[in-house]
């Protein structure tokens, strides 16, 4: 019943002066949308400092900018997997240093001496285990992870392996260059002339 | 941490060391310190990009280890010392004023790496000192050091002796050296010391040498294609002489050093050159006989002073006595005397216990906490009058002096309607009043703009890239024309007004930040004294 005062009414649940306004005084307009995202502001600011110091280190603080993009601190977010893998990509790998924290120590480089030892006698088997086969196209890519991990080897150190991805990048374009003919069609050169004759005889009616 | 704080940690450490680190980094801040495994689960990333950003974080003294109770080692994070990024250039031009180009190199090489040997940096920096110089062959550059077109490792080791020696960069802590006789199992984690006897120690490195040049165009006999093959910088295979004593940068001593530089500066505004001068003398020879942890420095004679002043400075005795007279009647109390012996004993004291300590001598002193405290009150009134308007500076130094001002009292006094006065109150308090808050709008500001124009600073670049080695292959005026043109002229416009405001943005912050050191400091000072 007594609650029922202000039936009709417009009421506030609350004690409006608390707030801040008095009863009875202008409300301020109803807010229809956010505020803006850079609101212009009353009183401009002041001008900045110039001089040829704060030229210096506005200049230093754009090429530190740069500068520590580049550094192998800067830890580059690894991508999504791609349904299509682009061939683009490969060629637009940027050089990186790979930073590996702390001393090098001695047990470290020791351990990589094996291995590439042991690399060294696996690619050399793989190779001539691929001569007698003689299948181009897989050759192809045998070749290029042969080279890759030759060089890998070659260089031993664990910081090199972005480099290493250089060079094979670059090896692989050598090989591709140097078998535009497949392999095997030069390769046994004695069964050359035969086989293909042979081949023919049998394909002609 | 406040969130404003919390937000400019995420920018800066975003910008410099990329998305994966600033997430460890930023969990780091907030939840404070937490074991490897915690992180990890809690992050949702992997353990082995967990450890990554650690090792970058820790590299660059942003995290430190802890070994906890049982044996848990945990991470915690140094909120600001993240926020000094923002500082690095500032550092790195001071290191330039102070020791010229090769101390430039050397701080921004120890910035940038975090921590490196000695010898490491040296060598780095002989060698960009070298590219630098490249066919500027000249008796200037023959006087610095550089042996016909190589910068000598020795010059730059005196260079990194005489940074040392005035504390700007520092040793780091180290693992300490074990007894063979421990009993117990080595810890989780070492706990890392340096005593302070040890941290400007130099090695005793013999390093002979010269810069090398990146190209090595005669040195390449295989006449590989060199576009194809990264240069190796780091070919020794020699082991590192003082492997294991790595260097950092003192940022607090280049704290001191601005706000040596501040007060020399509000002197010279305030009085005249020559009272600057004396003051800036008076603060070198402190800076020698103390260090910056001692509670007070050594009085100052004024004779001393008189003997230490600047070679160029032709001013009588007594002329500087009537000046440093000045200066210590000077209500801001920069200097202040403590005696008669020797003309007069002056006490720069960077403490205020020593206050009350040489209080009954009546005693006459530099007190930098004053010093803080004019300069952060004027820097803070100068803030609100530009940002609010003097009406509103008028309220904001009464209530700096009053202290505690009832909403009625802020009326009578400021004259102004009790309306505005209100209204004026409630915005300065709900304006986020913090700098810091400034500067992460000022970097997302930039980083919205550059976003937004992405595209055409793409177009910019390759386009000049195109020139570039259209010139190096000896291209003709017309070509070089043409490529150009691919740049329309409204959008040539564009670029200039986006580079303009990202330099605006940046000077910005870069000045913003200066604000923040002052008000920093002179709350730090504040802390001290209690």
């Amino acid at each position: 019943m007594a609650g029922n005062k202000g039936r009709g009414r417009a009421a506030y649940t609350f004690n409006i002066e608390a707030v801040g306004f008095s009863r009875g005084e202008k409300l301020p307009d109803v807010v229809l949308k956010p505020p803006p995202l850079f609101p212009d502001t009353d009183y401009k600011p002041v001008p900045l400092k110039t001089g040829e110091g704060e030229d210096y280190v506005l200049a230093l603080k754009q090429e530190l900018r740069e500068t520590m993009k580049r550094m192998p601190y800067f830890v580059e977010t690894p991508e999504e997997k791609q349904d299509i893998e682009r061939y683009s990509k490969r060629y637009m790998k940027v050089y990186k240093e790979e930073w590996i924290p702390g001393p090098k120590s001695k047990k470290a480089k020791n351990t990589d001496k094996d291995t590439s030892l042991t690399n060294t006698a696996d690619v050399l088997k793989k190779i001539e285990e691929l001569e007698k086969r003689g299948d181009g196209e897989k050759s192809d890519e045998e070749n290029e992870e042969k080279e890759g991990s030759k060089e890998k080897s070659k260089e031993g150190d664990d910081e090199d392996e972005d480099d290493a991805a250089d060079q094979e990048e670059y090896d692989e374009e050598e090989q591709e260059e140097e078998n535009d003919y497949i392999n095997s069609y030069f390769e046994d050169g004695d069964d050359f002339g035969a086989d293909s004759d042979d081949n023919m005889d049998e394909a002609t009616y | 941490m406040t969130q404003a704080e919390i937000k400019l940690c995420s920018l800066l450490l975003q910008e410099h060391f990329g998305e994966i680190v600033e997430k460890i980094g930023v969990h780091l801040i907030r939840t404070g310190s937490q074991p490897l495994r915690v992180i990890a689960h809690d992050t949702g990333t992997s353990l082995d990009q967990v450890k990554k950003a650690l090792c970058v974080l820790i590299q660059h003294n942003l995290v430190i280890h802890r070994v906890h109770k049982r044996g848990v080692v945990e991470y915690e994070a140094q909120c600001s010392r993240v926020l000094r990024m923002l500082r690095y250039p500032r550092y790195i031009y001071t290191a330039k004023t102070l020791y010229s180009d090769t101390g430039e190199l050397l701080v921004e090489e120890l910035l940038l790496n975090g921590k490196m040997t000695m010898s490491a940096v040296v060598k780095k920096v002989a060698d960009r000192l070298t590219e630098t110089m490249e066919g500027q062959y000249c008796s200037h550059a023959v006087s610095r050091g550089v042996d016909g077109k190589n910068m000598d490792y020795a010059e730059v080791s005196n260079t990194f002796v005489r940074l040392a020696d005035t504390h700007f960069v520092q040793r780091c802590p180290v693992v300490p050296a074990t007894e063979n006789s421990d009993p117990g199992p080595p810890p989780p984690a070492p706990t890392l010391v340096i005593s302070e006897k040890d941290m400007y120690l130099v090695p005793k490195l013999s390093l002979i040498g010269k810069g090398k040049r990146r190209r090595s165009s005669d040195e390449d006999a295989t006449g590989e294609p060199k576009a194809k093959r990264p240069k190796h910088t780091s070919d020794n295979k020699e082991p590192i002489p003082d492997d294991g004593i790595y260097w950092q940068a003192n940022l607090d001593r280049f704290h001191q050093h601005f706000r040596d530089q501040a007060i020399v500066s509000a002197v010279a505004n305030r009085m005249d050159q020559t009272s600057s001068e004396i003051v800036r003398t008076m603060l070198r020879m402190s800076e020698i006989t103390t260090s910056s942890s001692a509670p007070f420095t050594q009085p100052l004679s004024s004779n001393e002073i008189f003997r230490s002043l600047p070679v160029g400075y032709n001013i009588s005795k007594q002329v500087l006595d009537q000046y440093l007279t000045l200066l210590a009647d000077d209500p801001l109390e920069f200097v202040g005397k403590s005696g008669d012996s020797g003309g007069g004993m002056y006490v720069i004291n960077r403490n205020d216990q020593a206050k009350t300590l040489l209080s009954d001598l009546d005693p006459w002193h530099e007190d930098l906490h004053k010093a803080l405290g004019c300069l952060s009150t004027a820097s803070l009134e100068s803030v609100v009058q530009e940002r609010f308007g003097s009406r509103c500076a008028r309220i904001f130094r009464l209530v700096l002096q009053k202290k505690h001002l009832e909403q009625k009292q802020v009326e009578d006094f400021a004259m102004i309607p009790a309306k505005e006065a209100k209204d004026m109150l409630y915005k300065m308090l709900s304006e986020n009043f913090i700098s810091l808050q400034s500067v992460a709008n000022l970097i997302e500001r930039r980083q919205f703009e550059t976003k937004e124009n992405k595209r055409l600073l793409e177009k910019s670049q390759r386009v000049e890239a195109i020139i570039a080695s259209m010139q190096a292959t000896g291209a003709e005026e017309a070509q070089l024309q043409e490529i150009e043109e691919m740049i329309t002229a409204p959008e040539r416009q564009q670029l200039e007004t986006l580079k303009r405001n990202v330099n605006k943005l940046d000077a910005c912050e870069i000045q913003v930040d200066e604000t923040i050191f002052l008000l920093e400091s002179y709350i730090e000072s504040t802390l001290k004294r209690q």
